[in-house]
């Protein structure tokens, strides 16, 4: 990766709310605390801030380094920095880490006051709307009357529609990048199967595991080895992986034998050293649970109604995980209600990981996207 | 009217002249953007674009133009009945395969309808099917082996189906280059440009 066009070295900060936060499930957070990082600089008439929302995996780092050790940049490097499609020479960018992550801000692993031990299996679920709320009490505490734009892919596409239709008034535009109005039963199906896998590790001790040695590393492997395989295509699989072996001939044993097993091997041993299960199952449930349009179709017209915002919506033709049909449910329902849409078909081989990958002309139109709204 | 830079087209007129102040506009095959904000400017409309080739997309979305990739082809499911006041088709139709389905869509989503296609019963194409040749034009630029027109027809031909379909026909007009043709349509016109509702 060249240091080129790099935002360089960022520090993140925390923005720790002493107002308690009423969650969707009922319960209530007394307070909470958000990690985030903020990327260029915020202009005289503060309109130019950008919020970024972060996926499954994901987290508030999402472009430069935080030493010039640092082996890896943010995970949207490659979107994010100086003369980059989102430029932060003119833009003000925002991430935060949600709640119910575990990368700083509240979650399973921060400490409960109440008991001065991590929270584990005690945290609340929370999901997209309660993160919404939580992102705007930031914004609003960083001095942000409107946000130029909410940008996000996946599971944080997600979270752009839905800060349009909560906050339609703070809100300019909304990208909402390989998403869906809500799950189906089939990707609610495989994240059931990572959260098993997760919950019947014996190592995770339903969920209070920071303070025994082991981590339920095992079902978070496979939890991860298994969302690695829907996120890619069967095409891309093929061209990298396809039949490739690791030996000239059969080893008639149960070691890796093919490239494929020890790619997912090797991402799932990765994700499991870095990523904390009670997060991962957490983020499963908030997938699983958005649905502003309550399961009926015609119903995401209606509550379309309230959005002001203008939105670009991009779909990757070999996604089916959140194919483009699902992104076109979106479109349809915004058009019912005259909203100003643009939509992207996007040919790319990726599958759905393809949102995070430099594509040619899935940048250039995010880049002209953003120039359009520096020129109105 | 003459040909002032390369993008211009000289029909854009005509078309916004069979369009309402205020019109919520679809326009199918929106190219680069440009009859849309002529439209805008001159009659002041609203509305949507689609365009499924990447290098337009990209020009119309420079334009600020609200511009949607989705395939026709497959009809206008996206759209709701009569939630537009006109449907464009301009100088796209012979390049449709579902020419009819589209049309039919079309009249379902728009209350009016714009057609615009060139008229191969224009003389100079006549006159190059004599020789023995495919016709190549102004309007029609390729040659047989890389031309996307699949579903070229007359004015004749137009006429017929509207017929059988029970298009009404609001408005028609023929050009040659800017000119309007009122004799031999058929014969000597090369653009035709129609303006259609539901009988």
């Amino acid at each position: 990766m060249t240091t080129k066009n790099s935002i360089g070295i960022v520090k993140t900060k925390i923005f720790k709310s002493s107002n308690s936060l009423r969650l969707q499930s009922g319960k209530v957070l007394k307070e909470y605390s958000l990690v985030y990082e903020t990327y260029g600089k915020l202009n005289a008439k503060r309109n130019n801030a950008v919020l970024v929302c972060h996926a499954l995996s994901g987290n508030h780092h999402l472009a430069g380094k935080y030493s010039s050790k640092d082996k890896h940049p943010g995970w949207w490097d490659n979107l994010i920095g100086p003369n980059k499609p989102l430029d932060t020479n003119k833009f003000f960018v925002i991430g935060i880490n949600n709640l119910g992550g575990s990368d700083g801000s509240s979650g399973p692993k921060s400490i409960n006051k109440k008991t001065n031990k991590p929270w584990g299996s005690k945290f609340p679920i929370t999901t997209v709307e309660d993160w919404v709320n939580s992102h705007e009490a930031l914004i609003t505490y960083l001095n942000i009357s409107k946000l130029a734009a909410v940008i996000g892919g996946s599971l944080g596409g997600m979270q752009a529609i839905q800060w349009s239709i909560q906050y339609p008034e703070k809100i300019e535009h909304a990208i909402v990048i390989a998403a869906a109005p809500n799950l189906t039963a089939q990707n609610i199906a495989f994240n059931e199967v990572a959260r098993q896998s997760i919950i019947t590790d014996p190592d995770f001790n339903k969920g209070n595991y920071y303070e025994k040695k082991k981590l339920p590393k095992r079902g978070l492997r496979i939890a991860r080895m298994l969302g690695h395989i829907t996120y890619l295509s069967d095409d891309v699989m093929g061209s990298k992986f396809g039949r490739k072996q690791k030996n000239k001939s059969y080893q008639y044993d149960f070691n890796t034998e093919f490239e494929i097993e020890s790619y997912l091997n090797y991402q799932g041993d990765k994700f499991a050293e870095e990523f904390d299960a009670n997060t991962y199952i957490r983020m499963t449930k908030a997938l699983d649970y958005y649905d502003p349009a309550n399961g009926n179709k015609k119903n995401l017209s209606k509550i379309f109604k309230k959005i002001k915002s203008k939105v670009l919506v991009v779909a990757f033709t070999s996604d089916w995980r959140f194919s483009p049909n699902r992104s076109k449910e979106i479109v349809k329902a915004l058009l019912d209600n005259n909203i100003n849409v643009k939509y992207a078909e996007i040919t790319a081989a990726s599958g759905h990981d393809a949102f995070l990958m430099t594509e040619p002309r899935y940048h250039a139109i995010l880049e002209s996207y953003f120039k359009e709204m520096l020129r109105n | 009217m003459v040909f002032k830079k390369k993008n211009s087209r000289y029909d854009f007129p005509i078309i916004a002249n069979w369009v309402a102040p205020n019109s919520k506009v679809l326009d199918l095959g929106c190219g680069d953007g440009e009859l849309l904000n002529y439209l805008k400017k001159e009659r002041n409309t609203t509305g949507y674009g689609i365009e499924k080739d990447p290098d337009n997309w990209l020009k119309s979305l420079k334009a600020g133009v609200n511009v949607l990739q989705v395939d026709i082809e497959a009809g206008l499911p996206e759209f709701e009945d009569n939630s537009f006041d006109v449907v464009i088709l301009s100088k796209t139709i012979q390049s449709m395969h579902n020419t009819e389905e589209i049309l039919n869509e079309m009249l379902r989503v728009g209350k009016q309808v714009i057609v615009t296609f060139p008229n191969f019963g224009y003389w100079r194409d006549r006159i190059q099917t004599i020789r023995g040749v495919m016709p190549k034009s102004k309007e029609l630029p390729y040659s047989w082996f890389n031309t996307p027109n699949v579903h070229l027809c007359t004015i004749k031909d137009f006429d017929n189906l509207c017929k059988s379909n029970k298009y009404q026909i609001v408005d028609r007009l023929v050009l040659t280059d800017t000119k309007s043709v009122k004799f031999f349509p058929n014969l000597l016109g090369a653009l035709a440009l129609y303006s259609l509702v539901n009988r």
